[in-house]
């Protein structure tokens, strides 16, 4: 096991950043750390790199107790949002910098300079400012310095929230790449379910605090431990008494099944390949109304099952959970 | 810059330029130029002169030491002192930062009489134990140093917490997460990212405690030859019906002090473009 965090508190006065954490993270893994902001996953990872300290608990990495190690004995790689960039040195000054601390001889330091500029594609750019880069260049460039000191463990704090949506993208691809080719333990921090699903192995769903759930994407995606995993990670709505993608709902156009619920399409909305639903269900006991009526459905099918339905304004449906949906028991509104 | 463009070329600012111009014209131009065309009212005799009496050379040597020494006390502190506010949270803080102010809101004479009251060699709070210790402060070179770098304290610390500031702390913290110390994260990475405006309060700092005279003539003593700075060599000739000389030595300091103020515009033009690189 590669990092093993043991019950772990953090508080910043009164407020509770982390809640006796108890997480193991295995070798050679890509793991997210998953949340909203201000959950407590950047504190978490800055506990694990040491820049921060925790107010108890362990951290081991590679079998080492590192809880009371500084920063600079960790041995881990740490790439920061804002990149972190030494302004005032080349790219390839930037990336040296660990080895040229280390003492290595400087051939050494050359050779392995060039092949993490190579890793990187950024060879061309070796005698540039940092400030002559682009953004992604210059995570990239951040990404090479951290690999530099071959690390243990290699932590990214929302390396991609700088960037804009394209190159956010096109790095997460090339991080995973990167991990499938230089294997190094990582952890990385995002706010972003989409790119913790697509890059991760497996994600750590952390929230005020507290870990909700570990697992693979298809595990958090399929069986959600609770209400917040399964809200987090896509859209959720409810359908009498459950809570469930809106992708998972059957709908038909005729009474069929036992126990669907009828409604009346009230918005129909074609985005894409897809269409989405908004369905207005018949007033009913079992539909667990507050008063106001049953709140509406959301439904999300694809464009060519909607045309086969038929569907329009004011359509009836009868909507029922497809088989082998994710579903959680709604919470009852008080 | 539409904004701008729009009134580049109207009266009003014709007429606010030339009130600036002849205000600096009058007040600080003229009279500097002054300075010159008197000090060389005889060809370079005047200067020559100085540099021919020992006297004077001394007073010019120990008004560069003092400065000297003063801006490197003052270099080391106020890095220091700086790195302190910038980076620590502690009680007082506010206090200490309007401390620091405090030299340039203090008239130097103030300050001289006060550096007595501490280190005076007779009655001083202070000075008889050092005396006795065979240590003289007040009347001699230590005192002229303090009294410089009490005046000249703020310049490096005004220059160089802004930009502290404005760097953070998260270049430091990828050098530690890259193995390296405390000292060496400084050198390698703090005082790069804050050197230009290290350069700009030292060479300010330099301009200064050239031409301290209040706080250095009350603690110098102004003996001839050992304790007589440059400045008060001029006051003295100038008190003595000797002006050719008093404008030689005040056209010496204040080319110095242009000097270093065109250093200065020269760094920070470099220091803007490689900025903006």
């Amino acid at each position: 096991m590669s990092i093993e965090v043991s019950g772990v508190n953090k508080k910043y006065g009164d407020f509770v950043a982390l809640e006796n954490i108890d997480l193991t993270l295995p070798t050679g893994q890509l793991t997210a750390l998953l949340g909203p902001s201000g959950g407590g996953k950047t504190t978490l990872l800055r506990i694990i790199a040491g820049l921060e300290e925790a107010d108890s608990g362990r951290v081991v990495i590679e079998g080492t107790d590192a809880t009371r190690l500084p920063v600079q004995k960790r041995n881990v790689g740490f790439v920061f949002q804002h990149y972190a960039a030494f302004k005032h040195m080349s790219v390839a000054r930037n990336v040296a910098f660990g080895l040229e601390i280390r003492k290595t001889p400087k051939a050494e330091v050359r050779r392995r300079v060039g092949e993490l500029l190579e890793l990187v594609h950024l060879s061309q750019f070796a005698d540039r400012l940092p400030s002559q880069l682009s953004g992604g260049q210059r995570q990239r460039m951040a990404l090479a310095r951290a690999l530099a000191v071959e690390p243990s463990v290699l932590l990214l704090d929302e390396p991609f929230g700088a960037l804009d949506a394209k190159v956010r993208k096109e790095l997460r691809d090339w991080l995973r790449r990167l991990h499938d080719e230089v294997h190094v333990t990582t952890v990385f921090v995002t706010h972003d379910q989409e790119e913790a699903m697509e890059v991760a192995d497996e994600i750590v769903v952390v929230n005020q605090g507290r870990v909700e759930q570990v697992g693979t994407p298809d595990q958090l995606y399929d069986e959600p431990a609770n209400d917040f995993v399964m809200g987090f990670l896509g859209e959720v709505t409810r359908l009498g008494p459950v809570r469930l993608r809106p992708h998972d709902i059957e709908v038909a156009v005729t009474p069929g099944s036992a126990g669907a619920l009828e409604g009346t399409v009230t918005r129909l909305l074609r985005v894409g390949f897809e269409v989405r639903l908004t369905v207005q269900p018949d007033a009913s006991p079992t539909a667990g109304g507050n008063g106001g009526g049953p709140e509406p459905v959301s439904v999300v099918l694809s464009r060519a099952h909607a045309r086969s339905l038929d569907l329009e304004l004011g359509s009836r449906v009868w909507l029922t959970p497809a088989v082998g949906a994710a579903t959680v028991p709604a919470m009852v509104a008080v | 810059m539409a904004e701008v463009r729009r009134h580049r070329n109207g009266p009003v600012t014709y007429a606010l330029r030339l009130a600036v111009v002849a205000y600096l014209v009058l007040l600080i131009g003229w009279p500097l130029a002054l300075v010159g065309t008197h000090a060389f009212e005889n060809g370079t005799e005047a200067i020559r002169g100085i540099f021919e009496d020992p006297d004077m050379v001394a007073a010019l040597r120990l008004t560069a030491v003092a400065a000297v020494v003063a801006t490197a006390i003052n270099t080391v502190f106020g890095v220091a002192v700086s790195l302190l506010l910038v980076r620590n949270e502690f009680p007082g803080k506010r206090v200490l930062s309007a401390l620091i102010d405090l030299p340039l809101s203090v008239s130097p004479i103030v300050v001289g009489l006060a550096l007595v009251l501490v280190y005076g060699g007779r009655d001083g709070w202070f000075g008889p134990t050092l005396e006795s210790a065979g240590i003289e402060v007040i009347f001699s070179t230590p005192g002229i140093v303090m009294a410089t770098a009490f005046v000249a304290l703020p310049l490096v610390i005004r220059e160089v917490v802004p930009v502290l500031k404005e760097v953070g702390t998260e270049q430091e913290q990828a050098a530690r997460s890259l193995g390296a110390s405390g000292w060496q994260t400084f050198w390698r990475i703090t005082l790069p990212s804050i050197k230009w405006a290290v350069v700009y309060g030292v060479v300010l700092t330099l301009a200064r405690s050239l031409g301290e005279f209040g706080a250095v003539k009350v603690v110098s003593g102004n003996v001839l030859g050992e304790t007589r700075t440059a400045t008060l060599a001029v006051e003295e000739k100038y008190l003595n019906f000797d002006q050719e000389g008093a404008y030689a030595i005040a056209f010496l300091l204040a080319s110095v002090s242009v000097l270093a103020i065109l250093i200065v515009s020269v760094l920070r033009a470099i220091g803007a473009r490689q900025a903006t690189r």
